[in-house]
């Protein structure tokens, strides 16, 4: 088995562990918002763990990335601590923004996380600006840009591209093709069949990957980070990948058949995994049942780490919105 | 003391900045081979080098948000958009990437990020190329907005500007950059948020800023040879905005005249107007007047164009109003 050769026993538990703590904190996040417990909206990445923690797993602590509204796995896979990312989903003073941010703008730049967008597409240019000071400050750090499919389509991915490949900027945008934009699939308003195609258009090379395999979409990474490293430029990957719950919880998912949810969660990519790793002799059952029950904890202490904490002070509302001068910024 | 053009002023402090400190990049349409449209950054790529000084293609919001990114990094970004018109095309990049990552990350992003924008009328360039959009800025929590009227605040002010670790929006009008001003050899900075008294005054409070300030002191002149004396408060900053000033003005005063190129409606104006009105009601012998742009889009004949913002003479007009 190929699985036997490339990787060893520590590496796939780490993925496996890091796609188990992905789904587990969304779907307690996702309980806890039909719950009422957290305000707001949030999007869930349920279904696409893979493409998180392969993407990531393929970093160095001192990369950077670029998340989406659809960050919880980009953020944790990435190093984000469990119990401030849903104290932060909470509102709460003890969360990464201190409650400021919420669900779609997770950020700590010491851990490489230059902040999730919530404006879709908006979050490729600021990645090939990291990109650029990394070239102008003669610093090694890639940055790993994701997006969506439907941010493929807007003018900022083609401005971002356009600009980091006649730069040759160490960047490396994965794209998660989970096939809608919110309810519009991706056929419907897209004429070329990959995303991945759409490399040529800027002389770059463009990559599909079962985002369904965390090894795949690993190894993908692995190899345009390296080469982004090496001063050779960007690729653009395409990573094919479903989200199980709808665009935000408790949208109706009108555009879509059951069948074709079903089709998608056979192919899951920690069953895949799993299955893999306990087949060619890594592990057992017991031991991953142990996992599981590890990240479950995790997670049920990250909700009470974020119940237990104080919401920011009243005050709070006006620190922040200017670096220098901030008192007089707001006053008037 | 030596004499310089405003272009020559806003060049000499990207210059002084760039030399003193390497995190400091310039980057916009047309900024490195050609030295910017209106020769701002003449010289500066064979001084600094493609890297520093980057030519990029015409992708506004691509490139200024590049240009946040990079501040999240520790560069210290200065992004030329070549008119302010053309912000409209970044305003995403502006009022929703610079302007909130800091807030919204809880104060754990910084975005020194300088957006200078030449804007204003007069130029026969008409609607997408002469608009005073400076009020869309003030609007937006998180921007500070400067615009300087002489050669020697806009240097001292973009050089502070520089520094600054917030975003600022630096608005130049076109029709300043070949006025000249004093400007001293030794280098000088000029704190964002503090408006400038550029002519003292008892009987009235004019409030400008931009070129505006010369049309405002121009009248100023013709009111004193009728024994009218205005005192002429040039705001320089509009966010952080110097309220104390005004304020020790018009309660000397008790009547205050506001003037800006933009279009009236929903000018900024109107908040400097109603900010007065507010607080220093009791002070005031006369409603604020307002001496701003016609509410229309700049038209390109030049039988139409010189209608379209104040005059001195408005400006005149107004005060006697106020003064009757």
């Amino acid at each position: 088995m190929v699985i036997k050769k490339k990787y060893d026993r520590k590496t796939l538990l780490r993925f496996y562990r890091e796609m188990k703590r992905v789904r587990e904190f969304d779907t307690k996040a996702s309980e806890l918002f039909t719950k009422a417990m957290i305000a707001g909206n949030i999007h869930t990445c349920i279904g696409q763990e893979a493409t998180a923690v392969g993407g990531c797993l393929a970093l160095n602590p001192s990369d950077f990335i670029i998340a989406t509204h659809r960050g919880h796995g980009q953020c944790l896979a990435k190093g984000g601590d469990s119990r401030m990312m849903m104290a932060e989903l909470f509102g709460r003073e003890t969360g990464y923004c201190r409650g400021k941010g919420g669900s779609m703008h997770i950020a700590n730049v010491g851990i490489g996380i230059l902040g999730a967008n919530g404006i879709v597409g908006a979050g490729i240019p600021i990645g090939v600006g990291s990109a650029l000071a990394s070239k102008i400050l003669k610093t090694m750090e890639v940055t790993l840009v994701f997006f969506g499919d439907g941010a493929s389509n807007t003018g900022e991915f083609h401005e971002a591209l356009n600009m980091a490949s006649a730069w040759d900027l160490p960047v490396v945008f994965l794209c998660e093709n989970n096939k809608y934009a919110v309810s519009v699939n991706i056929e419907r308003v897209t004429k070329i069949k990959d995303i991945a195609e759409r490399a040529k258009g800027y002389g770059i090379p463009g990559v599909i990957t079962d985002g369904c395999d965390v090894l795949a979409v690993h190894e993908t990474v692995k190899k345009a980070v390296e080469r982004a490293r090496a001063g050779q430029g960007p690729t653009l990957i395409e990573a094919k990948t479903y989200r199980y719950h709808g665009h935000y919880e408790g949208e109706p998912q009108m555009y879509r058949t059951k069948e074709e949810v079903m089709e998608w969660k056979n192919r899951d990519a920690i069953e895949r995994l799993r299955k893999e790793i306990i087949e060619a002799g890594f592990t057992t059952e017991e031991e991953l049942a142990g996992i599981d029950k590890e990240v479950k904890e995790e997670m049920e202490a990250a909700v009470l780490f974020a119940q237990n904490s104080p919401y920011p002070e009243r005050k709070e509302v006006m620190t922040d919105v200017y670096a220098s001068d901030n008192e007089r910024g707001v006053a008037r | 003391m030596r004499q310089l053009t405003y272009s020559k002023a806003i060049s000499e402090a990207l210059r002084e900045e760039m030399l003193r400190n390497e995190a400091v990049i310039v980057m916009g349409e047309d900024m490195g081979v050609m030295g910017s449209v209106f020769g701002i950054t003449r010289g500066f790529m064979e001084e600094f080098g493609a890297d520093r000084v980057i030519d990029t293609p015409i992708s506004e919001n691509g490139f200024t948000s590049i240009a946040v990114g990079a501040a999240m990094r520790g560069l210290r970004p200065v992004v030329e958009i070549m008119y302010v018109d053309f912000t409209t095309v970044c305003y995403d990049a502006i009022a929703n990437q610079a302007a909130k990552m800091r807030y919204m990350t809880g104060g754990q992003l910084t975005i020194p990020v300088v957006i200078r924008a030449p804007g204003g009328a007069g130029r026969r360039n008409a609607g997408q190329h002469s608009q005073s959009l400076e009020a869309i800025f003030t609007h937006i929590p998180g921007l500070k907005v400067i615009a300087p009227s002489t050669p020697y605040d806009a240097k001292g002010l973009l050089k502070s500007a520089i520094r600054d670790d917030d975003p600022v929006v630096c608005v130049e009008h076109k029709l300043l950059y070949a006025g000249k001003g004093e400007v001293p050899e030794e280098e000088y900075l000029i704190e964002l948020g503090k408006a400038d008294v550029k002519r003292a005054g008892e009987d009235v409070t004019i409030i400008a800023w931009s070129r505006q300030v010369l049309s405002a002191l121009d009248a100023a002149d013709q009111l004193a040879k009728e024994g009218i004396n205005a005192e002429v408060v040039d705001l320089r900053s509009l966010v952080p905005l110097d309220f104390e000033t005004i304020s020790n003005s018009v309660i000397k005063t008790h009547r205050a005249v506001v003037v800006h190129e933009a279009v009236k409606r929903g000018g900024y104006g109107g908040e400097i107007a109603a900010q007065i009105s507010e607080e220093l009601f009791d002070y005031l012998d006369a409603p604020v007047k307002r001496v701003a742009g016609l509410n229309v889009i700049p038209p390109f004949s030049p039988a139409l164009e010189d209608y379209i913002y104040p005059h001195s003479s408005d400006i005149v007009a107004a005060v006697k109003e106020l003064l009757l």
